[in-house]
């Protein structure tokens, strides 16, 4: 089958893999009534733009609009105005089933089908690309190991007969199946032990660098997001304040940056450096 | 004098009405399913009906069930004197607990679930058949329970426009002012009526527990 996505690779137009937004506002539309005033701005006017191949890191404290910006680069949302490119092309130009399978999602809330096992949860994407079962199986096991599961332990279990950290890294090894060029990733790891959380950390790293891949991580823990990003954007109220190398991030002189980086211990911050 | 005794001496006719009764109700039943659940998932799916076909629903489930049969006599097409009016009747009062627990189950799923699926590139067909559906089959059959328990009891309401079933011998026996006779179509309806939920509970739990 070929989508726009894969024209635009043989096109190689030089945008593969980039996202950008531009100037890019989102208003509730308050369909709900009552829950929240109409109207009320959650992003204002921000831009930024990720490379190819780039762990660009989202830093906001809670409500600052993280996640609202990974559903708009996945059309889940729409912009209420300004644009969201990806692969040089808006979001509102996409088939939005051919965007959402180029990008892999790891949800805040993890979000595993509570009716699949973990072999299928792991397999959708791959399954609904039509990919052969054989093929698939061998790409789960190859997931699940590299995420830490024994696939002959959990393969075959149900979500629910896993621990909250478990399905949190089966969230990760389901975004990764399809081996999709985009990663939108909102707080992987917040569910993990530390030792784990190090662990997968810095695999993490080791495999971003490998795979090449845009990369989106949400996070509001400024260790995670000095440790793994290229570049680290802080968000404040749907606004960007900062985008910074994590060197330039722990030098910079915005207040709210400095707020982040005092939640460093002491000596914490030149053993980063 | 024993209360079984009219049934025992009458078998065949108990049988015949029976499965009079029990063909009434799953005729009826088949056709509100095949109504009421894919406008339950059509609700899911657009919000601007949700008012008028609820609504309408209700309003048919307040209707009592005599003035019910008796308003489709006169219908054209639909009414009439016979089993047609009254499996018409039936699927409309069916309606309202199946469209409204299709619609309960879908809205229920876990929302991080239908984001995730939504986030994966689903379509909506893949959506509704992966995820939407399996995942609230038991609300759903639950709707359809309550409406079959429902229908077994109105559906004596049926032989008072000729369409047979064990409600002969109920209006048959108020009539005459033999119990025996009421009994006759009240026992077997209350077995039936049981039989289906029991039945019906089984196969809820059974998807429950996958
Ligand atoms: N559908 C919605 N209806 C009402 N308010 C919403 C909705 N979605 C998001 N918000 C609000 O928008 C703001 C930004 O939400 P968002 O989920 O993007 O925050 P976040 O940065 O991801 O926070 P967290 O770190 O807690 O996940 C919050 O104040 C939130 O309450
Ligand atoms: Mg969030």
């Amino acid at each position: 089958m070929t989508g726009p996505g894969d024209n635009a690779m043989k096109n190689g137009s030089g945008q593969d893999g980039v996202i950008e937004c531009r100037g890019v506002w989102y208003r509730l539309e308050g369909d709900r009534p009552g829950a929240e005033p109409r109207g009320r701005v959650l992003l204002s006017d921000l831009s930024l733009r990720a490379e190819r191949g780039e762990t660009l890191v989202l830093l906001g404290r809670s409500g600052s609009g993280k996640t609202t910006t990974l559903k708009l680069i996945n059309r889940l949302l729409e912009p209420t105005s300004g644009e969201v490119q990806v692969d040089g092309r808006r979001t509102t130009d996409w088939d939005p089933i051919r965007l959402r399978r180029r990008i892999g999602y790891v949800i805040q809330e993890v979000g595993l089908f509570p009716h699949f096992t973990i072999e299928r949860n792991v397999g959708l994407v791959p399954q609904l690309e039509g990919w052969p079962p054989d093929r698939i199986r061998a790409r789960v096991e190859e997931l699940l190991r590299l995420v830490g599961l024994e696939p002959a332990e959990f393969a075959g279990r149900r979500p629910r007969e896993l621990s909250g950290g478990q399905r949190q890294r089966v969230g990760v090894a389901r975004a990764l199946a399809a081996d999709p060029p985009i990663l939108l990733m909102d707080e992987p790891f917040g569910a993990l032990d530390p030792v784990t959380r190090t662990e997968l950390q810095s695999e993490f790293r080791a495999l971003a660098a490998r795979l090449g891949k845009t990369i989106l991580f949400v996070t509001h823990d400024v260790r995670e997001a000095l440790l793994l990003g290229t570049r680290i954007a802080l968000l404040a109220e749907g606004r960007l304040v900062a985008i910074h190398s994590p060197l330039d991030f722990l030098r910079a002189t915005q207040p709210e940056v400095k707020e982040f980086v005092s939640a460093l211990g002491i000596g914490e911050k030149d053993f980063i450096l | 004098m024993h209360i079984f005794d009219y049934i025992l001496r009458n078998p065949a006719e108990v049988l015949q009405f029976t499965l009079e009764h029990l063909a009434l109700v799953a005729i009826a039943m088949a056709l509100a399913v095949a109504i009421g659940i894919p406008l339950g998932i059509a609700l899911t799916r657009h919000r601007a009906l949700h008012r008028p076909i609820l609504g309408a629903a209700n309003i048919i489930q307040t209707v009592p069930s005599l003035a019910l049969f008796g308003f489709l006599i006169p219908v054209p097409l639909v009414g009439g004197i016979g089993s047609r009016t009254a499996i018409v009747a039936l699927t409309l009062y069916a309606l309202l607990p199946i469209i409204r627990n299709t619609y309960a189950g879908i809205s229920g799923v876990d929302p991080a679930v239908v984001e995730a699926a939504r986030g994966m590139g689903m379509t909506d067909r893949q959506m509704l058949w992966q995820v939407e559906m399996p995942l609230s089959l038991g609300v759903i059959l639950a709707g359809v329970r309550v409406a079959t328990v429902i229908s077994v009891g109105v559906a004596t309401i049926a032989a008072a426009i000729g369409a047979g079933g064990l409600g002969m011998y109920i209006f048959r026996g108020v009539a005459m002012v033999n119990n025996q006779v009421i009994l006759a179509g009240a026992i077997p309806a209350a077995l039936l009526a049981v039989l289906a939920d029991v039945s019906l509970s089984w196969a809820e739990r059974r998807l429950a527990s996958r």
